[in-house]
């Protein structure tokens, strides 16, 4: 926004809005790195220190909502200061799924007890992770930046994210069916990296309010989709 | 597999804003033109006022919003050196005529100002008044008219027991409702409201909102506030003025929410104005 309100404490609210938002992304953020290093490393305490986090992200959300509604409140906002507390609360919303994700990831890290830790699909589970961090994270600068097409960036990269989910579970099939002994780990793997995939979902939930916040209006076309779980089997060629 | 198709549900569908149909044109300005003696003080104003709509007026003062709503009944020709010029129709009579009756015009067209202005008789006389001036009707029928312009005014059920008090002796809200009535006893087909709560508290600026959007069974209305919550709530459209022109026309739903222009937007978020 270019210019100020006559009424400057309307500013100061709004930028304290932004600012709150971008710290819950900030906590996002790394409970979704800390949440699948735990995995990988089978680190319970960090496992924990995830689940703790989620109390703090989920509370950031409620002061998030408490100062839209006393601004709305307050201040009757209109137009483009509407969607923007609008948006902050969406995005809030948003950011409270991906930590309860990232806290599901974390009291899984306990549940692993197998040796059995194939590299490949560790390798697919960090590569997967990664992706969707750099999105969480694109997105979130879109966010603060007003960015329209870097939000629109995310909003059409999520198809990567959803087609190594795919290929994560056909795998995960593939080692319950080779030794039923590993049913217990790959069945939480599966859980975690459909975590994953939904946390990239989010994040394309975000870009989809920053259009709102910027356009004024919803977008309209659909969201390319890869992930191709819903049909995954075990059946060569499927 | 239940839980998964959830999410791949989730891209939602287009939301278009709801929009009203549009009404047929019961005021239409084409290239409206305002002078106050030298001052050009309304710039090619063109838009038509929906037949049974409200249309809200807005922008910061010396906007030339009151000024385009005395256009609309001429209440300008009561003051020397002011002229429009342009086409302005009421359906199919042209407001700017020079030989057209004024009289006739102020009751198809009424209006109701800032101030509540009673005139310093009895309730029933403020209201019988007017309607004396266009019409010859016996008391019984009087008495009707009056009721049911007193019912119009959302008025009748505090003042059915004291129709011969003075209308001054009413509060400030009870005074603005009467006003109206009395605008309404006339059966006008356009009611212009200018600043009509300015002047009063919150639950009698509620009673005459109520009021407004009751009224716009029956009549056109516009409207000039300062109070753009007000504009949003009672609204079917919305015109931003500035300096004298007309910056944007549209769904009251839209202005508010996502203003294609940037003085309107600028205007309506509080940063300027």
């Amino acid at each position: 926004m270019a210019t100020e309100h006559t009424a400057k404490a309307f500013d100061s609210d709004l930028q304290e809005l932004t600012r709150l938002v971008a710290e819950m992304g900030g906590l996002a953020e790394r409970m979704i790195v800390e949440s699948v290093d735990a995995l990988i490393r089978r680190d319970v305490v960090l496992g924990q220190r995830v689940v703790a986090a989620d109390a703090e992200i989920d509370n950031l959300q409620r002061v998030i909502e408490e100062r839209a509604v006393l601004t709305i409140a307050r201040r009757q906002p209109m137009a483009v200061d509407l969607r923007e507390i609008v948006g902050a609360m969406r995005v809030a919303i948003d950011l409270e799924r991906i930590g309860d994700l990232a806290k599901n990831m974390g009291k899984r890290v306990a549940a692993l007890e197998s040796d059995f830790q194939p590299l490949k699909l560790i390798r697919g589970l960090e590569h997967m992770t990664d992706l969707v961090t750099s999105q969480v994270k694109s997105v979130l600068d879109a966010y603060a930046a007003h960015d329209l097409p870097a939000a629109m960036t995310v909003w059409k990269g999520d198809e990567e994210v959803d087609a190594i989910c795919t290929s994560l579970f056909r795998e995960l099939l593939t080692y319950m069916m080779e030794d039923p002994r590993n049913i217990s780990f790959c069945i939480h793997l599966m859980f975690c990296a459909k975590n994953i995939e939904r946390i990239g979902d989010h994040a394309t939930n975000i870009a989809e309010t920053v259009f709102y916040m910027i356009e004024g209006q919803q977008i309209l076309d659909k969201r390319p989709k890869g992930d191709m779980t819903n049909f995954a089997t075990t059946v060569p060629g499927n | 597999m239940n839980e998964l198709s959830v999410s791949m549900s989730a891209a939602g569908g287009p939301v278009p804003p709801v929009a009203l149909p549009e009404a047929p044109a019961k005021v239409t300005a084409r290239g409206l033109n305002f002078y106050y003696g030298e001052n050009h003080a309304l710039r090619n104003i063109n838009l038509t006022l929906g037949t049974n709509r409200v249309t809200a007026f807005i922008g910061p003062s010396g906007c030339g919003k009151s000024t385009l709503l005395r256009t609309f009944n001429r209440m300008y020709d009561l003051y020397p050196g002011q002229r429009a010029t342009g086409q302005l129709m009421l359906d199919q009579t042209n407001i700017l005529a020079p030989k057209l009756d004024l009289n006739l015009l102020r009751a198809r067209v009424g209006m109701v100002f800032q101030k509540p202005t009673p005139f310093p008789m009895t309730i029933y006389e403020n209201i019988a008044f007017g309607i004396r001036l266009y019409e010859k009707i016996s008391k019984s029928e009087m008495d009707g008219r009056v009721e049911k312009a007193l019912r119009g005014g959302a008025l009748w059920n505090e003042v059915k027991d004291k129709l011969n008090a003075s209308g001054l002796s009413l509060s400030g809200g009870q005074q603005q409702r009467l006003c109206i009535a009395r605008t309404v006893a006339v059966r006008p087909e356009v009611i212009l409201f200018d600043e009509p709560c300015s002047a009063l508290d919150p639950i009698s600026t509620a009673k005459i909102e109520e009021l407004i959007q009751e009224l716009a069974d029956d009549y056109t209305i516009a409207i000039v506030t300062h109070n753009m919550q007000q504009a949003a709530r009672v609204s079917d459209k919305t015109a931003f003025m500035y300096l004298g022109e007309l910056v944007e026309f549209d769904e009251t739903s839209k202005i508010f929410t996502s203003p294609s222009d940037r003085r309107t937007q600028d205007y309506i978020t509080g940063r300027f104005g």
